[in-house]
Protein backbone atom coordinates (compact mmCIF):
# COMPACT_ATOMS: atom_id res chain seq x y z
CA UNK A 1 0.00 0.00 0.00
CA UNK A 2 1.51 3.32 -1.00
CA UNK A 3 1.74 5.78 1.81
CA UNK A 4 3.18 9.17 1.17
CA UNK A 5 0.87 11.58 2.88
CA UNK A 6 3.54 12.52 5.42
CA UNK A 7 4.93 15.19 3.12
CA UNK A 8 1.74 17.28 2.71
CA UNK A 9 0.96 16.77 6.38
CA UNK A 10 4.40 18.05 7.34
CA UNK A 11 4.00 21.04 5.02
CA UNK A 12 0.70 21.82 6.63
CA UNK A 13 2.24 21.71 10.12
CA UNK A 14 5.02 24.05 9.00
CA UNK A 15 2.58 26.54 7.47
CA UNK A 16 0.44 26.69 10.60
CA UNK A 17 3.51 27.07 12.83
CA UNK A 18 5.03 29.84 10.70
CA UNK A 19 1.72 31.70 10.58
CA UNK A 20 1.41 31.73 14.37
CA UNK A 21 5.08 32.54 14.93
CA UNK A 22 4.83 35.52 12.62
CA UNK A 23 1.77 36.78 14.44
CA UNK A 24 3.80 36.66 17.68
CA UNK A 25 6.83 38.37 16.09
CA UNK A 26 9.00 35.38 16.95
CA UNK A 27 12.60 35.09 15.76
CA UNK A 28 12.79 31.34 15.96
CA UNK A 29 10.58 28.30 16.52
CA UNK A 30 12.28 25.81 18.81
CA UNK A 31 9.58 23.21 19.49
CA UNK A 32 6.25 22.05 18.09
CA UNK A 33 3.65 20.17 20.10
CA UNK A 34 1.45 17.92 18.02
CA UNK A 35 -1.55 16.00 19.33
CA UNK A 36 -2.44 12.81 17.53
CA UNK A 37 -5.29 10.48 18.34
CA UNK A 38 -4.57 6.76 18.35
CA UNK A 39 -7.34 6.25 15.80
CA UNK A 40 -6.11 8.75 13.23
CA UNK A 41 -2.81 6.89 12.71
CA UNK A 42 -1.89 9.52 10.20
CA UNK A 43 1.83 9.94 10.48
CA UNK A 44 4.92 8.03 11.50
CA UNK A 45 8.62 8.65 12.08
CA UNK A 46 9.18 9.76 8.51
CA UNK A 47 7.60 13.08 9.42
CA UNK A 48 10.83 14.10 11.17
CA UNK A 49 12.73 13.34 7.97
CA UNK A 50 10.41 15.54 5.91
CA UNK A 51 10.56 18.19 8.59
CA UNK A 52 14.34 18.46 8.37
CA UNK A 53 13.96 18.78 4.62
CA UNK A 54 11.25 21.43 4.37
CA UNK A 55 11.91 23.52 7.49
CA UNK A 56 15.42 24.27 6.28
CA UNK A 57 16.01 28.00 5.74
CA UNK A 58 12.91 28.96 7.70
CA UNK A 59 12.74 30.20 11.29
CA UNK A 60 11.65 26.68 12.22
CA UNK A 61 14.84 25.01 11.03
CA UNK A 62 16.08 22.51 13.60
CA UNK A 63 12.93 22.68 15.71
CA UNK A 64 11.98 19.61 17.73
CA UNK A 65 8.71 17.81 17.03
CA UNK A 66 6.89 16.45 20.07
CA UNK A 67 3.97 14.09 19.69
CA UNK A 68 1.32 13.54 22.30
CA UNK A 69 -0.58 10.37 21.43
CA UNK A 70 -4.12 10.35 22.80
CA UNK A 71 -5.37 6.81 23.48
CA UNK A 72 -8.73 5.82 22.04
CA UNK A 73 -11.68 5.97 24.39
CA UNK A 74 -15.19 4.78 23.57
CA UNK A 75 -18.40 5.36 25.44
CA UNK A 76 -21.16 2.78 25.06
CA UNK A 77 -24.41 4.33 23.90
CA UNK A 78 -26.45 1.63 25.61
CA UNK A 79 -25.03 1.61 29.15
CA UNK A 80 -22.73 4.69 29.03
CA UNK A 81 -19.71 2.71 30.18
CA UNK A 82 -16.45 4.30 29.03
CA UNK A 83 -13.83 1.86 27.80
CA UNK A 84 -10.67 1.45 25.81
CA UNK A 85 -11.47 -0.57 22.69
CA UNK A 86 -9.62 -3.81 22.19
CA UNK A 87 -7.83 -3.96 18.85
CA UNK A 88 -9.95 -6.95 17.77
CA UNK A 89 -13.29 -6.24 19.40
CA UNK A 90 -15.13 -2.95 19.70
CA UNK A 91 -18.30 -4.03 21.49
CA UNK A 92 -18.92 -2.89 25.06
CA UNK A 93 -17.15 -5.07 27.66
CA UNK A 94 -19.88 -4.22 30.17
CA UNK A 95 -23.10 -4.97 28.27
CA UNK A 96 -21.98 -6.29 24.88
CA UNK A 97 -23.76 -3.58 22.92
CA UNK A 98 -22.23 -2.02 19.83
CA UNK A 99 -22.63 1.63 18.95
CA UNK A 100 -20.33 4.06 20.69
CA UNK A 101 -19.49 7.66 21.00
CA UNK A 102 -15.78 8.16 20.41
CA UNK A 103 -14.69 10.25 23.34
CA UNK A 104 -11.02 10.49 22.40
CA UNK A 105 -8.57 9.21 19.86
CA UNK A 106 -9.45 11.16 16.72
CA UNK A 107 -7.42 14.31 17.39
CA UNK A 108 -4.94 15.62 14.89
CA UNK A 109 -3.85 19.14 15.60
CA UNK A 110 -0.97 21.43 16.38
CA UNK A 111 -1.43 22.29 20.04
CA UNK A 112 1.32 24.81 20.70
CA UNK A 113 4.68 26.07 19.53
CA UNK A 114 7.64 27.30 21.56
CA UNK A 115 9.30 30.38 20.15
CA UNK A 116 12.11 32.76 20.91
CA UNK B 1 13.76 33.59 26.25
CA UNK B 2 11.38 30.87 25.15
CA UNK B 3 7.68 31.49 25.06
CA UNK B 4 4.87 29.02 24.45
CA UNK B 5 2.16 30.02 22.01
CA UNK B 6 -1.05 28.02 22.06
CA UNK B 7 -2.17 27.18 18.53
CA UNK B 8 -4.84 24.47 18.60
CA UNK B 9 -5.45 24.27 14.89
CA UNK B 10 -6.46 21.18 12.97
CA UNK B 11 -3.39 20.21 10.98
CA UNK B 12 -5.32 19.77 7.76
CA UNK B 13 -7.26 23.02 8.16
CA UNK B 14 -5.94 24.49 4.89
CA UNK B 15 -7.19 21.43 3.03
CA UNK B 16 -10.54 21.65 4.83
CA UNK B 17 -10.98 25.26 3.73
CA UNK B 18 -10.33 24.47 0.11
CA UNK B 19 -12.69 21.50 0.36
CA UNK B 20 -15.43 23.91 1.43
CA UNK B 21 -14.66 26.01 -1.60
CA UNK B 22 -14.98 22.96 -3.85
CA UNK B 23 -18.32 22.20 -2.27
CA UNK B 24 -19.60 25.73 -2.92
CA UNK B 25 -18.59 25.39 -6.53
CA UNK B 26 -20.39 22.06 -6.87
CA UNK B 27 -23.46 23.49 -5.15
CA UNK B 28 -23.52 26.52 -7.40
CA UNK B 29 -23.68 24.20 -10.41
CA UNK B 30 -26.10 21.87 -8.63
CA UNK B 31 -23.79 18.86 -8.97
CA UNK B 32 -24.10 16.00 -6.48
CA UNK B 33 -20.61 14.63 -5.74
CA UNK B 34 -19.55 11.33 -4.21
CA UNK B 35 -16.06 10.37 -3.03
CA UNK B 36 -15.42 6.63 -3.47
CA UNK B 37 -12.71 5.26 -1.21
CA UNK B 38 -11.35 1.75 -0.80
CA UNK B 39 -8.23 -0.35 -0.62
CA UNK B 40 -6.52 -1.19 -3.94
CA UNK B 41 -8.54 -3.67 -5.96
CA UNK B 42 -11.71 -3.52 -3.84
CA UNK B 43 -13.71 -2.61 -6.93
CA UNK B 44 -13.94 1.18 -7.15
CA UNK B 45 -13.64 1.27 -10.93
CA UNK B 46 -15.86 -1.80 -11.29
CA UNK B 47 -18.56 -0.08 -9.26
CA UNK B 48 -18.30 3.02 -11.45
CA UNK B 49 -18.56 0.81 -14.55
CA UNK B 50 -21.68 -0.86 -13.18
CA UNK B 51 -23.25 2.36 -11.95
CA UNK B 52 -22.88 4.56 -15.03
CA UNK B 53 -25.06 2.54 -17.43
CA UNK B 54 -27.77 2.30 -14.77
CA UNK B 55 -27.84 6.10 -14.49
CA UNK B 56 -27.46 6.77 -18.20
CA UNK B 57 -31.04 7.79 -18.96
CA UNK B 58 -31.37 9.83 -15.80
CA UNK B 59 -28.15 11.68 -14.99
CA UNK B 60 -25.14 13.14 -16.75
CA UNK B 61 -22.20 11.85 -14.74
CA UNK B 62 -18.60 13.05 -14.72
CA UNK B 63 -15.83 10.96 -13.19
CA UNK B 64 -12.59 12.09 -11.57
CA UNK B 65 -10.04 9.34 -11.19
CA UNK B 66 -7.14 9.58 -8.82
CA UNK B 67 -4.33 7.29 -9.75
CA UNK B 68 -0.68 7.30 -8.86
CA UNK B 69 0.48 7.06 -12.45
CA UNK B 70 -1.82 5.58 -15.08
CA UNK B 71 -5.01 6.55 -16.91
CA UNK B 72 -6.41 3.01 -17.00
CA UNK B 73 -9.30 3.75 -14.63
CA UNK B 74 -10.31 7.02 -16.32
CA UNK B 75 -10.36 5.19 -19.66
CA UNK B 76 -12.62 2.52 -18.16
CA UNK B 77 -14.97 5.20 -16.80
CA UNK B 78 -15.14 6.93 -20.18
CA UNK B 79 -15.89 3.63 -21.90
CA UNK B 80 -18.69 2.97 -19.40
CA UNK B 81 -20.46 6.21 -20.28
CA UNK B 82 -19.01 9.05 -18.22
CA UNK B 83 -19.65 12.27 -20.12
CA UNK B 84 -16.19 13.34 -19.06
CA UNK B 85 -13.49 11.40 -17.20
CA UNK B 86 -10.65 13.38 -15.72
CA UNK B 87 -7.49 11.60 -14.73
CA UNK B 88 -5.60 13.07 -11.78
CA UNK B 89 -2.09 11.79 -11.44
CA UNK B 90 -1.25 12.17 -7.82
CA UNK B 91 2.47 11.93 -8.45
CA UNK B 92 3.02 9.24 -5.86
CA UNK B 93 0.65 10.75 -3.32
CA UNK B 94 -1.52 8.08 -1.68
CA UNK B 95 -4.80 10.04 -1.68
CA UNK B 96 -6.62 12.82 -3.46
CA UNK B 97 -6.76 16.12 -1.66
CA UNK B 98 -8.84 19.26 -2.05
CA UNK B 99 -6.21 20.93 -4.26
CA UNK B 100 -6.26 18.04 -6.72
CA UNK B 101 -10.05 18.02 -6.90
CA UNK B 102 -10.02 21.79 -7.30
CA UNK B 103 -7.78 21.42 -10.36
CA UNK B 104 -9.88 18.60 -11.76
CA UNK B 105 -13.07 20.66 -11.40
CA UNK B 106 -11.43 23.27 -13.59
CA UNK B 107 -11.41 20.75 -16.42
CA UNK B 108 -15.11 19.95 -16.18
CA UNK B 109 -17.91 22.07 -17.49
CA UNK B 110 -19.99 21.73 -14.36
CA UNK B 111 -23.10 23.25 -15.89
CA UNK B 112 -23.39 20.21 -18.17
CA UNK B 113 -23.15 17.71 -15.31
CA UNK B 114 -25.63 16.39 -12.73
CA UNK B 115 -23.34 14.19 -10.74
CA UNK B 116 -19.65 13.70 -10.04
CA UNK B 117 -18.14 10.37 -9.03
CA UNK B 118 -14.63 10.64 -7.61
CA UNK B 119 -12.48 7.51 -7.48
CA UNK B 120 -9.93 8.10 -4.77
CA UNK B 121 -6.54 6.39 -4.73
CA UNK B 122 -6.66 2.84 -3.37
CA UNK B 123 -5.67 3.23 0.27
CA UNK B 124 -7.25 2.71 3.69
CA UNK B 125 -4.95 4.87 5.75
CA UNK B 126 -5.54 8.49 4.96
CA UNK B 127 -8.08 9.42 2.24
CA UNK B 128 -10.80 10.04 4.81
CA UNK B 129 -8.67 12.67 6.54
CA UNK B 130 -8.24 14.66 3.36
CA UNK B 131 -11.71 16.05 2.70
CA UNK B 132 -12.46 16.90 -0.89
CA UNK B 133 -15.70 18.85 -0.64
CA UNK B 134 -17.92 16.10 -2.01
CA UNK B 135 -21.42 15.69 -0.57
CA UNK B 136 -21.07 12.04 0.36
CA UNK B 137 -18.14 9.78 1.16
CA UNK B 138 -18.55 6.12 0.39
CA UNK B 139 -16.26 3.31 1.48
CA UNK B 140 -16.12 0.15 -0.60
CA UNK B 141 -15.08 -2.90 1.39
CA UNK B 142 -14.74 -6.23 -0.37
CA UNK B 143 -15.05 -9.80 0.82
CA UNK B 144 -11.49 -10.99 -0.02
CA UNK B 145 -9.97 -8.20 2.10
CA UNK B 146 -11.18 -9.95 5.24
CA UNK B 147 -13.59 -9.18 8.04
CA UNK B 148 -11.09 -7.41 10.30
CA UNK B 149 -10.73 -4.18 8.35
CA UNK B 150 -12.99 -1.99 10.55
CA UNK B 151 -10.75 -2.91 13.47
CA UNK B 152 -7.53 -2.18 11.61
CA UNK B 153 -8.60 1.00 9.82
CA UNK B 154 -11.21 2.58 12.13
CA UNK B 155 -10.61 6.06 10.73
CA UNK B 156 -11.92 5.04 7.32
CA UNK B 157 -15.12 3.51 8.66
CA UNK B 158 -15.73 6.47 10.93
CA UNK B 159 -16.03 9.25 8.43
CA UNK B 160 -18.17 7.76 5.66
CA UNK B 161 -21.85 8.22 4.79
CA UNK B 162 -22.40 4.84 3.17
CA UNK B 163 -20.68 1.48 2.93
CA UNK B 164 -20.60 -0.82 -0.07
CA UNK B 165 -19.62 -4.44 0.60
CA UNK B 166 -18.47 -5.63 -2.80
CA UNK B 167 -17.74 -9.12 -4.17
CA UNK B 168 -20.46 -10.89 -2.18
CA UNK B 169 -20.40 -13.52 -4.95
CA UNK B 170 -17.18 -14.72 -3.27
CA UNK B 171 -18.78 -15.31 0.15
CA UNK B 172 -19.08 -19.09 -0.37
CA UNK B 173 -15.34 -19.36 -0.94
CA UNK B 174 -13.95 -17.10 1.75
CA UNK B 175 -14.16 -17.26 5.50
CA UNK B 176 -15.64 -13.81 6.06
CA UNK B 177 -17.58 -13.48 9.29
CA UNK B 178 -20.21 -10.95 8.31
CA UNK B 179 -21.48 -10.44 11.86
CA UNK B 180 -17.98 -9.77 13.19
CA UNK B 181 -17.36 -7.31 10.35
CA UNK B 182 -20.66 -5.54 10.86
CA UNK B 183 -20.21 -5.35 14.62
CA UNK B 184 -17.01 -3.38 14.08
CA UNK B 185 -18.73 -1.11 11.58
CA UNK B 186 -21.74 -0.58 13.84
CA UNK B 187 -19.52 0.46 16.74
CA UNK B 188 -17.67 3.04 14.69
CA UNK B 189 -20.53 4.33 12.60
CA UNK B 190 -23.92 3.34 14.04
CA UNK B 191 -26.71 2.96 11.51
CA UNK B 192 -24.40 3.31 8.51
CA UNK B 193 -26.27 2.71 5.24
CA UNK B 194 -24.81 -0.49 3.81
CA UNK B 195 -25.04 -2.03 0.34
CA UNK B 196 -23.86 -5.61 -0.01
CA UNK B 197 -23.44 -6.18 -3.73
CA UNK B 198 -21.49 -7.83 -6.49
CA UNK B 199 -20.11 -5.95 -9.46
CA UNK B 200 -19.65 -9.32 -11.16
CA UNK B 201 -23.21 -10.67 -10.90
CA UNK B 202 -25.05 -7.36 -10.54
CA UNK B 203 -26.73 -8.53 -7.33
CA UNK B 204 -27.53 -5.66 -4.96
CA UNK B 205 -26.73 -2.89 -7.43
CA UNK B 206 -30.33 -1.64 -7.67
CA UNK B 207 -30.39 -0.56 -4.03
CA UNK B 208 -27.13 1.34 -4.48
CA UNK B 209 -28.36 3.12 -7.60
CA UNK B 210 -31.62 3.93 -5.83
CA UNK B 211 -29.66 5.55 -2.99
CA UNK B 212 -27.81 7.77 -5.48
CA UNK B 213 -31.02 8.82 -7.21
CA UNK B 214 -32.70 9.62 -3.90
CA UNK B 215 -29.76 11.80 -2.90
CA UNK B 216 -29.77 13.65 -6.19
CA UNK B 217 -33.49 14.23 -5.90
CA UNK B 218 -33.13 15.53 -2.35
CA UNK B 219 -30.42 17.90 -3.47
CA UNK B 220 -32.26 19.29 -6.47
N1 LIG C 1 -15.51 -11.84 -7.96
C1 LIG C 1 -15.63 -10.51 -8.04
N2 LIG C 1 -14.60 -9.78 -8.53
C2 LIG C 1 -14.76 -8.45 -8.62
C3 LIG C 1 -15.95 -7.79 -8.20
N3 LIG C 1 -15.80 -6.46 -8.40
C4 LIG C 1 -14.57 -6.29 -8.91
N4 LIG C 1 -13.93 -7.48 -9.05
C5 LIG C 1 -12.57 -7.69 -9.57
O1 LIG C 1 -11.63 -7.09 -8.69
C6 LIG C 1 -10.50 -6.59 -9.42
C7 LIG C 1 -10.24 -5.14 -9.08
O2 LIG C 1 -11.34 -4.34 -9.49
P1 LIG C 1 -11.20 -2.78 -9.77
O3 LIG C 1 -12.57 -2.29 -10.04
O4 LIG C 1 -10.16 -2.52 -10.78
O5 LIG C 1 -10.71 -2.28 -8.35
P2 LIG C 1 -10.24 -0.81 -7.91
O6 LIG C 1 -10.66 -0.66 -6.50
O7 LIG C 1 -10.69 0.20 -8.88
O8 LIG C 1 -8.65 -0.97 -7.97
P3 LIG C 1 -7.52 0.17 -7.98
O9 LIG C 1 -8.08 1.37 -8.70
O10 LIG C 1 -6.38 -0.46 -8.68
O11 LIG C 1 -7.23 0.44 -6.54
C8 LIG C 1 -10.84 -6.82 -10.90
O12 LIG C 1 -10.18 -7.99 -11.32
C9 LIG C 1 -12.35 -6.99 -10.90
O13 LIG C 1 -12.79 -7.80 -11.96
C10 LIG C 1 -17.02 -8.61 -7.69
O14 LIG C 1 -18.11 -8.14 -7.30
N5 LIG C 1 -16.79 -9.94 -7.64
MG1 LIG D 1 -9.62 1.63 -9.92
ZN1 LIG E 1 -22.52 -0.99 27.32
Amino acid sequence: MPSMHELPVTQSILEIALKHAEKADAKRITDLHIVMGELSKLVDESIQFYWDMIAKDTIAEGANLHFRIVPAEFQCMACFEKYKPDSKEFSCPNCGAVGVKIVAGEEFSLEAIDVE
Amino acid sequence: MTQRIPVVERILSANDELAEENKSRLNAANVFAVNLMASPGAGKTSLIEQTLPRLAEKLRVAVVDGDIATSIDADRAAAAGAIVAVQVNTGGECHLDAVMLHQALGQIELATVDMLLVENVGNLVCPAEFRLGTHKSVLIASIPEGDDKPYKYPGMYRGVDALVINKIDLLPYINFKMDYFQRGVEALNPGLVTFPLSCSTGEGLDAWVHWILENVKRKA
